[in-house]
């Protein structure tokens, strides 16, 4: 092919991601959503005073991919450690990276906490509805009928209970600023969900509160299913229990963004 | 500075303020309340980070959080909260931060009750959290020791990359005392190396507990043991009251050592040669202290709030050598010093223990005391 | 005259998910298994032409394996309608 010399690169692995290689399954979402989050940290300069929270999941391993600052928090407790860091340090960007079991099961406690307080935090929340690290058990966020290494028969709800949507159930608190849902599932989505990060985290560089974004991820190893299929039971099963929203935007927030 | 009347919770968190903490995070539980109370208008007014959190878990989680950027960072609780904030210690330990801890020990196990106790030392002592790893243990038996020990917690945790827990009960946490507080440190300007702040001008670091391969995991193992036995070496501290030609050795610490005193000096008065050997780190434990006493004494009698845990430490570096007594209250019940010195009477006449476990005759005259006859249920 | 661009897959980080060739508008991706990356994967790559620089498959390639380049012609050679090759 004729190359020019007004050729130009368009799209290139951004800063804020080590050159290392991750250990993520093949097709798994958990890297679009840690490539949007470095293009975010890149393009709003913020990289050298950021500093992010790994939880306990498949992402336990964030530390290594993310060109920043970080630390690694026990399972459920990010919020709280985020808390820690940020009150000792409110002037540098501080995010959590949390899957369905850190901060919807073991975690619940310290991110309704942190949204109540009104945490000048940014959480990105990775809803795959299953537990991935730990081979594929029910999750908080498992759709009824969901078949799981712990429920084998599909999630009862007679016994085990309904999904829990945390995008709403945060929006209703009042120190909540923004939490929205967003998803990993095709290239508009994705675009979508990277503009909804970069809300959240200017919400935090603006100090207007605590922001979440929760991304609704694919995980095609323990859902059975080849990536482009897992993409597919996203768009078909999870946006109707999950749907992608805006549940909380205060006034300041809807200001920063126009 | 003048002495003053202080409350024990205060004057730990005071003395702490004063030492250059820069961030408390905590949840009320009594009897240490105050020190959170405290704190929540003292740190504010410095412009300082006070925080309640919304549980012990959190709590230490967010002290793990701040000690991560170097900051000199405490957290307070007792017996029950302290059991909640057992894995983030092991965290803290495996990610080699300083933190100080307060533990104002209370009645258990469970919910027991606000009533001063020892029931945590092999809690505190032995490791509580999962996995190999050493605490520093300090004890005080006044406000004055509190103060003093508080202090002196933050710059050997600093040193030693360690956790450092005083470790009260809810007498001295309660007790009102004259007392000295320290000049004001000035918050530190320099933070470690390894601290995390933000990557700038320099390569990113991560702080994390974690180490996958096995190969990596016992080198550090290994450098937390070695970086042990020099605290071992160094950080031994204890006092001994009346230990010239002692041939009866009372050992306690805390509120018990502090009443064993008063027995000890009665005791003296009628000419009994006894004495007082009290730890004040009961990490490093002063075991060379105690082997060493045993050669020089025919008997030892540990005075303990709780059903026998140092007695176990005190019995292995015996060794065997003279005959190791015990008595005890339980449950939140504080001993007289004429119960002590009881004690001592019936050894010094020869009475021992026909067992090798003290507890056994312990827990009949302790049946005794408590209702004459009683069984307990 | 249409935009024309190409993609670099680095092989370091492909693990031949598809999902690139899946998502991109032109069908100019494909997995090569005639060859393996060095932890086994059979990565995909750029076939044909028609590549038009939309950067579709770097957005949705969870390992940011994609290097994008699009061509834009300068604005002489628009007028004089000449390209200019290195």
């Amino acid at each position: 092919m004729e190359r020019t010399n007004t050729a130009q690169k368009v799209y290139s692995r951004p800063e804020s991601l080590t050159g290392a290689t991750t250990h993520y399954c093949p097709g798994c979402t958990h890297g679009v959503a840690h490539r949007i989050i470095a293009e975010v940290i890149d393009e709003m300069n913020i990289r050298e005073k950021t500093i992010g929270v790994a939880p306990v999941g498949c992402s336990v391993f964030a530390y290594n991919y993310f060109n920043c600052d970080f630390v690694e928090a026990a399972h459920g407790r990010a919020p709280a450690m985020a808390t820690g860091i940020k009150r000792v340090l409110p002037d540098r960007i501080v995010f959590t990276y949390q899957g369905d079991g850190d901060l919807a099961s073991i975690g619940m406690a310290e991110i309704m906490h942190a949204a109540a307080r009104g945490e000048n935090l940014t959480v990105i929340f990775i809803n795959n509805a299953i537990y991935g690290m730990t081979g594929g058990q029910m999750a908080p966020t498992s759709l009824p009928g969901q078949c799981t290494t712990s429920s084998p028969g599909g999630r009862d709800v007679e016994q085990t209970g309904y999904p829990i949507r945390m995008a709403e159930l945060i929006s209703g608190m009042d120190g909540a600023s923004y939490s929205v849902r967003r998803s990993l599932h095709d290239p508009n989505n994705i675009r979508k969900s990277k503009k909804a990060i970069r809300t959240a985290f200017e919400v935090q560089k603006h100090e207007l509160g605590f922001a979440i974004v929760e991304l609704l991820s694919s995980c095609p190893t323990n859902w059975g299913y080849s990536p482009a299929e897992a993409l597919d039971w996203i768009k078909y099963h999870m946006l109707p229990v999950f749907p992608i929203g805006d549940y909380k935007t205060i006034d300041e927030v809807n200001n920063i963004k126009s | 500075m003048a002495r003053e009347l202080l409350k024990g919770n205060i004057a730990i968190a005071e003395a702490a303020v004063r030492a250059g903490l820069e961030a408390y995070f905590g949840y009320p539980i009594t009897p240490q309340t105050e020190l959170l109370e405290w704190m929540s208008h003292r740190m504010p007014e410095l412009g300082r980070v006070f925080l309640q959190a919304e549980s012990e878990v959190a709590a230490i989680n967010m002290v793990y959080g701040a000690a991560c950027t170097g900051a000199r960072v405490m957290s307070s609780s007792s017996s029950p909260g302290v059991s909640l904030m057992m894995e983030g210690l092991s965290y803290i330990a495996g990610t080699e931060l300083p933190v100080v801890l307060v533990d104002v020990v209370r009645g258990g196990p469970g919910l027991g009750n606000i009533a001063p106790s020892q029931g945590d030392y092999n809690q505190i002592v032995h490791g509580g959290g999962h996995g190999d790893y050493f605490n520093i243990v300090l004890a005080p038996s006044s406000v004055q020791e509190a103060i003093d020990l508080t202090v002196l917690a933050f710059d050997l945790a600093e040193k030693y990359r360690s956790i450092v827990i005083v470790m009260a009960d809810g007498n001295i946490g309660q007790m009102m005392e004259p007392a000295e507080l320290p000049p004001m440190r000035p918050i530190k300007k320099v933070y470690p190396e390894w601290s995390v702040r933000g990557a700038v001008s320099r390569d990113k670091r991560i702080l994390s507990s974690i180490y996958m391969n096995p190969e990596d995991e016992e080198i550090t193992n290994l450098r937390l043991l070695e970086r042990w036995q020099v605290v071992q070496r160094n950080e031994t501290m204890f006092k001994e009251y009346f230990l010239d030609n002692a041939e009866i050795i009372v050992l306690g610490y805390g509120t018990a050592g502090r009443i064993a005193y008063s027995a000890v000096r009665a005791a003296r008065a009628e000419g009994i040669p006894v004495g007082l050997f009290r730890p004040v780190s009961l990490s490093p434990f002063p075991s060379e202290v105690i082997e060493d006493l045993a050669d020089s004494s025919s008997a030892f009698l540990v005075v303990e709030m709780n059903t026998g845990q140092m007695l176990n430490d005190v019995k292995m570096f015996v060794n065997g050598k003279v005959p190791v007594e015990f008595y005890g209250r339980l449950g939140g019940m504080v001993p007289f010093p004429e119960e002590i010195l009881a004690e001592i009477k019936r050894i010094s006449s020869g009475n021992f223990s026909p067992v090798s476990d003290p507890r056994i005759t312990w827990i009949e005259r302790l049946k005794e005391t408590i209702n004459g006859s009683g069984e307990a249920t | 005259m249409p935009v024309k661009g190409w993609v670099e897959i680095d092989p370091i980080y492909c693990k031949g998910c598809e999902l690139c060739v899946g998502a991109c508008p032109q069908d100019v991706l494909a997995i090569d298994l005639d060859n393996l990356t060095s932890k086994g994967y059979h990565p995909a790559y750029l076939v044909g032409e028609g590549c038009t620089g939309c950067a579709i498959c770097a957005i949705v390639c969870p390992e940011s394996a994609i290097t994008v380049f699009r061509e834009t012609p300068s604005r002489e050679s628009i007028k004089k309608n000449i390209e200019v090759t290195v």
